[in-house]
């Protein structure tokens, strides 16, 4: 336990003093809101309608922005082969490192949702609405990221790889975050987005610890 | 770091142990033991398959045939947390300071943070523990990486060139590093171009590794 | 630790699925295979065109079924090929998965692809539309997009050995992921559409209908285990030629 919350604290500790990290994400994120008026024009009334839509699609590609950097420093300075020797598991690890990854790339955004809010027209029943179906779905989508990190690490051109091979798979994660919003059948729709990301985030560990793994071999 | 303390005894087997690399079979049955208080020297040229080997010896490389057996102890005591692997890369943060990267590998490994000082001290680094370790030269990142393999105590240490990057005055620290070791029931392996400055009543032994024809 | 590596087992079907074995037993095979797929694909067509019924909607535009059934069957199909090659790479490590597995990848692309086109062809005069945001359309173009993924993937890694364990790995996870989707996608299709389009096959199908769907469905499932097992032993024929100008690269620096 002493090594889940040592690398974890590592992790956060080490992206608060490289700094900008986590705010190039949300800049990231805030700036797709800010396009997207310019792109089906500034219709309040639409403008609203689209804004859920709007801030899953930001925050789904604000995450996979960030997705290079969760195992490929570590494999880079040597630190991911030592881990196999840690006194945890490397699905522990794997796991530790997707929370770390979760609080620095998942939480600035659902705490930059108010401005998107704004910039959007939604009204505080619909923000909030988004920010508890992201709260639920992000988790899986950082599970994913963290499969795909781990399939691409041994690749040098693994950062456009990843995106692709994860895109599909988050398709229900993508529907059941919409689909939680819109009024009438959110009930079964945020079930069903809490079930797969407390699925995929219990097995993603194993599959990404098993290609990290074979990477190293 | 009193090396009256002993660590649990450990005894390396490899038979019959075949690795590829890609294509290449660079280690071809090979068989070996080592003791817990030997060093084996892995000596060779560059690719013929010392770096293999010690991936191999530390589960990292799959090997294609053979086994390797590490007992001793308690009943195959965890293998994996029994091991301490030193590579080519330092695996040494430059945004933590020296000290802060100690203890985040003591912490890792299941190490003692009351170890992180003697470590540093015996590393030569004392005085650099508040530094960050990107300031720190290729010498002082390689001695700082050594110092990782005090802070958790292991009986069992792969090191990949250890002295490399290191000047005369680290060539000895490595010396010295071994032979407390050493003294104290640990068992390493380790490759290297140059001679170990090792105290004599060494038990050293050494294997010489070709390039495959 | 004891790492018994590659224990070798040596029953009939190790033996079988030795690469070399493998490509001396399917040589023989690749000609017939050939020609019964063709033979079925001439009396499918023939049957088809000329021995089934007009859609008393659809007029003959009903007849690209025949093609589009078969296609969208072998869109799932191939991919348990591939589901099941990747078992065989990551818990046997078997190199003839490995490549079993890597040939199935781009035949899936195209029969998921050829499914899509003909789907479209069928929706353009039926629904009035190329594309519809139908269920099964939609999860089929997922699959697609995985495919492709795993395609991409393939080719992105140098060392095949390496890429057959992690390619495995992904098109494990989406085998089980597959399923999720095609239900993540009829849930939100009934969300936006309450009344689907296409509603499921007719209540009996008669035998004119069924006999060409059957015949074409063998038919292309025989074309794709021909040219499964073409590009199967393509594949390890070009590994040896990679292995054979690797060590006369080698040789050459020796001398």
């Amino acid at each position: 336990m002493r090594a889940f919350t040592a690398l974890i604290a590592r992790d956060l500790r080490l992206s608060l003093r490289i700094g900008g990290e986590a705010l190039t994400l949300v800049l990231f994120f805030v700036m797709i809101g800010v396009i997207v008026p310019f792109a089906i024009g500034p219709d309040k009334g639409q403008l609203a309608r689209l804004a859920p839509g709007i801030v899953w699609i930001a925050a789904f590609l604000s995450m996979l922005l960030g997705l290079d950097r969760l195992f490929r420093n570590d494999d880079d300075d040597g630190s991911l082969l030592l881990f196999r020797h840690a006194a945890i598991p490397l699905e522990a690890i794997v796991a530790a490192k997707t929370i770390a990854h979760w609080l620095l790339t998942a939480l600035p955004l659902l705490v930059a949702t108010p401005v998107l809010a704004i910039l959007l027209a939604m009204d505080f029943e619909s923000w909030w609405r988004t920010t508890f179906s992201l709260l639920l779905g992000t988790p899986a989508l950082v599970a994913f990221g963290a499969l795909g990190a781990a399939v691409t690490v041994s690749l040098r051109r693994g950062g456009l790889i990843a995106p692709v091979l994860i895109l599909p798979l988050c398709v229900p994660v993508l529907i059941f975050g919409v689909g939680a919003i819109s009024g009438g059948s959110s009930g079964p729709a945020l079930l069903f987005l809490a079930a797969i990301s407390l699925v995929v985030s219990t097995f993603a560990p194993f599959a990404a610890a098993l290609a990290l793994r074979v990477a190293g071999d | 770091m009193s090396p009256s303390h002993a660590l649990p005894q450990r005894r390396l087997k490899v038979s019959g142990l075949c690795c590829r690399r890609g294509e290449r079979l660079l280690i071809d049955q090979l068989d070996f033991e080592v003791a817990a208080g030997e060093i084996l020297l892995l000596r060779g040229p560059n690719g013929a398959g010392k770096t293999t080997l010690l991936l191999a010896l530390a589960g990292v490389v799959r090997p294609e045939a053979g086994s390797i057996a590490l007992t001793g102890g308690e009943a195959d005591a965890g293998s994996m947390s029994d091991l301490h692997l030193l590579g080519h890369r330092a695996a040494v943060k430059p945004r933590l300071t020296v000290a802060e990267n100690l203890r985040f590998w003591a912490d890792m490994n299941g190490g003692e943070r009351a170890l992180i000082e003697p470590a540093l001290v015996a590393a030569g680094l004392a005085h650099a523990e508040a530094l960050e370790a990107g300031h720190l030269s290729a010498g002082q990142t390689r001695r700082l990486a050594l110092a990782r393999l005090l802070v958790a105590e292991r009986p069992v240490w792969l090191l990949d060139e250890p002295t490399a990057a290191l000047d005369s005055d680290g060539e000895l620290l490595v010396g010295r590093l071994l032979d407390a070791h050493l003294l104290r029931g640990g068992l390493v392996v380790a490759a290297t171009h140059h001679d170990l400055a090792l105290r004599p009543p060494v038990r050293l032994r050494t294997l010489t590794l070709g390039v495959p024809a | 630790m004891t790492l018994d590596a590659a224990a070798k087992k040596s029953n009939w079907f190790s033996r079988l699925a030795h690469p070399g074995q493998f490509l001396s037993w399917s040589r023989p095979l690749v000609l017939p295979l050939a020609v019964l797929s063709a033979l079925l694909f001439a009396i499918g067509l023939w049957l088809s065109f000329f021995a089934s019924p007009e859609d008393y909607q659809m007029g003959d535009m009903v007849r690209v079924m025949y093609v589009h059934v078969p296609n969208a069957w072998l869109s799932q199909f191939v991919y348990g090929v591939m589901a099941v090659s990747a078992l065989g790479t990551l818990v046997w490590r078997h190199p003839l998965a490995d490549v079993a597995g890597k040939a199935a990848a781009p035949l899936g692309a195209v029969f998921t692809a050829l499914a899509l086109y003909t789907g479209a062809l069928w929706g353009r005069p039926t629904w009035g539309t190329f594309w519809e945001w139908d269920g099964r359309m939609t999860s089929t173009l997922v699959l697609l997009l995985i495919y492709l993924g795993i395609i991409a993937l393939w080719r992105a890694f140098d060392d095949q050995l390496r890429a057959a364990r992690i390619v495995a790995i992904v098109t494990l996870v989406g085998a089980i992921n597959i399923p999720v989707i095609k239900f993540s996608v009829d849930w939100w299709n009934t969300l936006h559409q309450p009344a689907s389009i296409f509603t499921a096959k007719g209540p009996r199908m008669p035998l004119s209908i069924l006999t060409p769907l059957l015949i074409m469905a063998i038919a292309f499932t025989l074309l794709f285990l021909t040219l499964h097992i073409v590009s199967m032993r393509t594949e390890i024929f070009r590994r040896r030629a990679e292995t054979l100008s690797r060590q006369a690269a080698l040789s050459a620096e020796a001398n």
